[in-house]
């Protein structure tokens, strides 16, 4: 921004919060310096301006002081401009910069320095500074997530291309976001598949290609009580609900034995151990089975041995 | 997951619009300065992390800000001598801009985050300061429920505990660490320097006394911890690892692995920090890797099966073979 253009804006910000009633155009053209003598090149220039302040969070707003104005004019209330009064105790404002720093390079990394400034303007004196010995972040290197982010805020439908876990095409989804959810590191939007008709959870990394808004800000309703933790937690987890029975190599397969529900000697074969361990989805765990070699040997179900020795197979092919 | 430390992706740069940049601090300047009623030009220079050139630049137009209507009147004044800043008159301008929905939704789920963190015992604060500033961000800060943040805990939170407080007192650890790469489970003392949480996941940061390097400990690994009663003591060389630049550093020691991917084994290239990936249509890959410790890679590829191959190395192809087949006669 040209130091002239920051010297107007600046005026008219001043301007209008100190007048405390509205000022039609031409008051403003005439109280604030900058403008151009035309009053078409004025009206164009101030146009742009007022988007500008808009964009900065700043509220503008068009009425009229008394019914009898002709021209509706422009204010910026005092009362919506300025941050209610915030104190913060020393352990507050620590915590405060603490929080901070999470996002630090990732995508809300200008809005929370941007805050952090702000309150500091109120008189928080809230430092970017570390908790001794402690260093959290959230990172936010999936490109959807900016997008994703901004459509949840201004409740718009998205339009993306996801890649389903293992599927070799992708497919273009339809839906209405209701919210970004980061679980053990990893982003996902919720919301409504409005072709399926039905509550979906996507991961941000399996979008690829760009998020693009399929319709205007503010069309979208979160119906009441949705929770999009729950939402993402119950997509996440699934029951293990049946027990296989392994041999596990004594002096090994130690990834095994801690998810175990039970491990004891095999009689039947000295060296070894039999080890009852939880799964739910025989692919996922087959794969996982597979990967402890000659260390461990699915006794049953039978279903989840077939995995494990197609898994193995398959190296070999 | 076989494991491995946690892939970092470029960061994006933080995205503070640079044409608004200087009349969003010129709006924070004036209330910053009323609400501390003096405060010198070098601590407000570094509180706003500008030059006290520039600083003296921003105080002068502020100044400068001249009405001409109806009557012409300078609605700010403010002084810098003596290298104290005092601001006289600031007519309607003496609080800071409300939030935006951006800054508010930045700061409330980051504190909601950390007071999830296990081993952070400023919770009481956090839940303090949540509640103050979702007053004091009204609706802006609304949205920002539609955004959460859960940390994976599971079966660390004693250790995290622990591990926080043999950082405050200075204490050499005792780890019995898991190693998933190697499906081993190791003894080492460490002298730890800090907790990081990335990733969803809390690791212990510290001087491993066996390696004679730092080291990162994921939490959910430590098989059993001690605090022991010496004290520790980190190198002067130890440098903590820059968590922006990312966890993983490869090493010229390290193995370079090539492998193709099915469209079932994508996953590889989102877990693991790929340093090349070439798309080979329908949804294959070839992906190329570094790793310290090729045990890793054999893990891998067993689980893979035919959804993953090792191109090169040829001698770790080989090997990957004959584990194959090693276990594979376990079922004969």
């Amino acid at each position: 921004m040209s130091r002239r253009k920051t010297e107007r804006l600046l005026s008219l910000v001043v301007c209008l919060l100190s007048a405390g009633k509205y000022l039609t155009a031409s008051q403003i053209r005439d109280a604030v310096p900058g403008y151009p003598e035309s009053f078409d090149a004025f009206k164009r220039m101030f146009e742009r301006d007022k988007d500008e302040l808009r964009e900065l969070g700043i509220p503008l707003e068009t009425g009229v002081s008394a019914a009898t104005d002709a021209e509706p004019g422009y204010r910026i209330p005092r009362q919506a401009y300025g941050l209610p009064e915030i104190r913060l105790e020393p352990d507050e404002a620590a915590v405060l910069g603490l929080a901070a720093r999470v996002w630090r390079r990732a995508e809300l990394a200008g809005a929370a320095a941007g805050a952090l400034l702000k309150l500091r303007a109120a008189g928080i004196d809230a430092e970017e500074t570390t908790q001794p010995g402690i260093e959290p972040r959230l990172q936010t290197g999936e490109a959807a997530f900016g997008p994703l982010w901004e459509a949840v805020r201004d409740r718009r439908p998205v339009s993306f291309s996801h890649r389903a876990a293992g599927r070799s095409a992708s497919q273009q989804r339809r839906l209405e976001p209701w919210g970004v959810v980061n679980r053990h590191g990893r982003w996902y939007v919720a919301g409504l598949d409005t072709d399926r008709g039905e509550t979906r959870v996507f991961r941000l990394s399996r979008i690829d290609g760009p998020v693009t808004f399929s319709g205007p800000a503010g069309t979208i309703t979160v119906p009441p009580g949705t929770d999009v933790r729950t939402l993402v937690r119950e997509w996440d987890n699934e029951p293990q609900a049946r027990t296989a029975v392994l041999q596990v190599r004594q002096g090994g397969g130690y990834g095994l034995r801690r998810g175990a529900s039970a491990v004891r000697a095999d009689p039947q074969r000295p060296g070894w151990d039999l080890v009852e361990v939880p799964f739910s989805d025989v692919g996922w765990h087959s794969e996982h089975l597979a990967s402890f070699g000659a260390d461990a040997v699915v006794i049953e179900p039978a279903d989840l041995r077939d995995a494990v020795m197609g898994r193995l197979k398959g190296v070999l092919a | 997951m076989t494991s491995t430390e946690p892939k970092q992706r470029p960061a994006a740069p933080p995205r503070v619009a640079p044409a608004t940049d200087r009349l969003q601090r010129l709006l924070a300047l004036v209330p910053y300065v009323v609400s501390r009623k003096v405060v010198g030009l070098a601590d407000t220079a570094a509180a706003f992390g500008i030059s006290e050139r520039e600083l003296v630049d921003d105080l002068n137009m502020l100044w400068c800000v001249e009405l001409r209507s109806p009557d012409p009147y300078c609605p700010i004044d403010l002084s810098y001598e003596g290298g104290e800043i005092v601001v006289s008159e600031a007519e309607s301008f003496d609080r800071p801009l409300r939030l935006g929905v951006d800054e508010a939704s930045a700061l409330l789920v980051a504190l909601r985050m950390l007071a999830e963190l296990p081993s952070l015992e400023e919770r009481s604060a956090l839940y303090r300061t949540i509640a103050k500033l979702e007053a004091a961000a009204g609706s802006a800060g609304e949205v920002s429920a539609q955004v959460a943040v859960q940390l994976d805990d599971r079966g660390t939170r004693t250790a995290a505990a622990q591990a926080r407080d043999a950082i405050e007192r200075g204490r050499r650890l005792h780890l019995s660490y898991y190693v998933p790469d190697r499906d081993e489970a190791t003894e080492r003392d460490v002298d730890p320097m800090r907790l990081l949480v990335v990733e969803g996941r809390t690791y212990l940061e510290g001087w491993c006394l066996r390696a004679e390097a730092v080291r990162l400990f994921r939490l959910d690994r430590v098989l059993d911890l001690a605090v022991l009663d010496e004290p520790a003591s980190v190198p002067a060389q130890a440098e903590p690892r820059d968590v922006d630049q990312g966890l993983f550093r490869p090493s010229a020691d390290d193995v370079e692995v090539e492998l193709e991917l099915s469209a079932a084994g994508r996953w590889v290239a989102e877990y693991y920090p790929c340093e090349r990936v070439t798309d080979l249509g329908d949804g294959r890959l070839q992906v190329r890797l570094r790793t310290p410790d090729t045990r890793l890679v054999r893990r891998l590829a067993l689980r893979l099966g035919e959804d993953g191959r090792v191109i090169s190395p040829a001698d770790l192809a080989a090997e990957i073979r004959e584990d194959a087949a090693a276990a594979l006669a376990q079922y004969a």
